[in-house]
């Protein structure tokens, strides 16, 4: 048997200590109580490590950097330990044909059993031209690798949505994960976001090895225990929200006192994910502790949403009314211009009934 | 006996009185009233909120915008049951109680009475014939705009309402198809706002030709909605 967690980060200096501080962590992150702490401690010391390979297709390498960013050195370490041990090309020490060559090994070794975590996307335009690694279309690369995976991870609003490079008009015909692996019947797990939480993969491979089996998922394929609740729904600015205390500006006294960002646009009510929970850089802040709204990263397509500065969009082509034709502006024309209409209407119903009358009365006069 | 002879059609001699309105339709009809004002009212609050000025304080012990959000969707949880009350009412009840939802559109007839009528109203033709239930101009706008809108606000409504839960979970396993249908869930919150002028403008022109018509016409109007019984005045001249 190959070596388990606990042996890797002991290895790695990582105390005992840190250690069962992190199966603490990832079960209160999971929903779990303490005896979920003991029994991934348990599992993470005697089950086999998970092996995991990591691709990267088009996308800006900001989920890498954003375990590589994460303060806290143990959380850091569990994470490099836990995904990057087998093959990940941008962290890795191996390059070129080495790199490729383990690659190969790996899926050897492993087949069927390896989790496949993929950053980015493939494009499909141009036969693929716009990301090639080793030679040869990333799409390749992906379809290769997923085929002997046990699962799929799709790491990042790039693999999960498309993100910004499938936005309109999307000219390199980038995909989401799911669309190029169509076929292969493989179970894909989304972790949206961009970045999305280091947290959430640790506790999932952690999840999948204490449990033996999948995260539950939503109907969007996310887990639901870091997915099933709005960034508005755990939101700390939810008291000025139903308060009615909305920052009008961000430089107004409500900005300042941390009132609710939702009339600035913010997309906390649409967006699901842990950020308001969990939060960023070992707990330290999210977007919206920061004064600005979530942008709702975690969302499908959420770069072809409008403004995100905008609460109401703009709902008409530009040249029709102006720039900033929102519904209410648009509705409250369209009920002056229909009470007008009525306004006229009744005018020339009042002359018409005088008219026929005055007619009824000449007739009257003649009989 | 007369109502089913003449149910819907033009009215060859004089009739005086006819039970036209069954009770579930007029209740319908005022729940609906009723429970719209304060939907548009809170709606539009909730979609533009006023400035934080008018609730300075502790967040703590404020909680006005909760308030008017628990209005709008207490006050859209009784116009759903009274909409789908009225569905059923249009299967089970009398002829006119499924004129909005059905107008007869395979009817000759009927489309002749939908040009009169349009043509009386654009002062083109004297006089339009009568109709027991609504004429079909009427038919055609209530169904077009006031059903139609209603049915899109209420899947709209629920569709927003539904986010409380995760997807596939409590109401977003009913009505998280309305996202994925309109491609985000900002899309399902315009036209929801949309639908709400939409429903507003049917209402203006409703509530006017409801007065013009009591006025003008030749049926009674404002007290059918009240008690259900269409009268026909005497014939003028």
């Amino acid at each position: 048997m190959s070596e388990t967690y606990y042996e890797l980060f002991r290895r790695q200096g990582i105390s005992r200590r840190s250690f069962l501080q992190f199966c603490s962590l990832t079960a209160a992150s999971l929903g779990l109580s303490e005896v979920g702490a003991q029994e991934i401690a348990q599992a993470l010391q005697t089950k086999e490590r998970v092996p995991v390979i990591w691709l990267h297709g088009l996308e800006c390498t900001c989920c890498t950097e954003a375990f590589i960013r994460s303060s806290h050195p143990l959380a850091k370490d569990v994470v490099l330990s836990m995904i990057s041990l087998d093959y990940d090309d941008t962290i890795m020490a191996a390059a070129g044909h080495q790199a490729e060559e383990h690659l190969e090994r790996t899926i050897e070794k492993y087949k069927g059993r390896y989790i496949l975590a993929v950053e980015g996307n493939a494009s499909v335009a141009d036969d693929g031209v716009y990301c090639i690694p080793n030679g040869k279309p990333f799409i390749e690369k992906l379809r290769h690798v997923a085929k002997d995976c046990h699962a799929v991870i799709s790491w990042g609003s790039c693999a999960a949505w498309g993100c910004v490079q499938a936005a309109k008009p999307n000219p390199s015909g980038a995909e989401p994960v799911h669309k190029s692996l169509r076929g292969l019947g493989k179970t894909i797990i989304k972790v949206p976001g961009c970045p999305p939480i280091p947290e959430v993969m640790t506790a999932i491979i952690t999840f999948m090895i204490t449990y033996e089996r999948l995260p539950q998922l939503d109907l969007q394929g996310r887990p639901k225990m870091f997915y099933s609740q709005r960034i508005h729904d755990k939101c700390y600015r939810r008291p000025h929200f139903d308060a009615g205390q909305f920052a009008e500006k961000f430089d107004d006294d409500g900005a300042r006192m941390g009132y609710c960002l939702y009339k600035l646009g913010c997309k906390g009510p649409t967006t699901y994910n842990a950020c308001s929970t969990v939060r960023w850089n070992d707990g330290l802040s999210f977007p919206i502790q920061s004064g600005h709204g979530c942008i709702g990263c975690s969302e499908d397509n959420f770069w072809d949403k409008g403004s995100f500065y905008e609460h109401l969009p703009t709902i008409l082509p530009p040249g029709w009314g102006g720039i900033e034709s929102t519904a209410d502006k648009v509705g409250l024309t369209a009920a002056a211009v229909t009470g007008a209409a009525i306004a006229a209407h009744a005018a020339a119903s009042v002359v018409k009934q005088a008219r026929s009358k005055s007619s009824n009365d000449k007739l009257a006069t003649k009989e | 006996m007369e109502i089913e002879k003449y149910s819907g059609r033009v009215l060859p001699g004089p009739i005086e009185n006819i039970y036209v309105y069954q009770a579930p339709v007029r209740l319908w009809h005022w729940i609906t009233v009723i429970m719209m004002l304060p939907l548009a009212v809170t709606g539009y609050l909730i979609g533009a909120p006023p400035p934080a000025i008018y609730v300075g304080g502790e967040a703590t012990f404020i909680y006005v915008f909760a308030w008017i959000r628990i209005i709008h969707f207490s006050c859209a949880m009784i116009f759903t049951i009274a909409f789908l009350m009225r569905l059923y009412w249009a299967i089970v009840g009398n002829h006119h109680s499924r004129d909005i939802f059905l107008p007869p559109v395979w009817s000759l007839n009927w489309w002749k009475g939908l040009w009169d009528q349009a043509m009386y109203y654009l002062f083109l033709k004297k006089e339009a014939p009568s109709w027991v239930g609504h004429n079909p101009l009427a038919q055609i706008a209530m169904f077009a705009m006031f059903v139609l809108g209603s049915v899109v606000i209420i899947v709209t409504g629920f569709a927003l309402y539904a986010q409380q839960w995760a997807w596939g979970d409590g109401w977003m396993a009913l009505f998280g198809w309305a996202h994925v249908a309109l491609d985000e869930p900002q899309a399902v919150r315009t036209l929801h706002h949309l639908m709400m002028w939409y429903l507003l403008l049917f209402s203006m022109v409703h509530i006017y030709m409801v007065f013009r018509e009591d006025i003008m016409g030749k049926e009674s109007v404002i007290g059918t909605m009240v008690d259900g019984i269409r009268m026909f005045k005497a014939k003028e001249h």
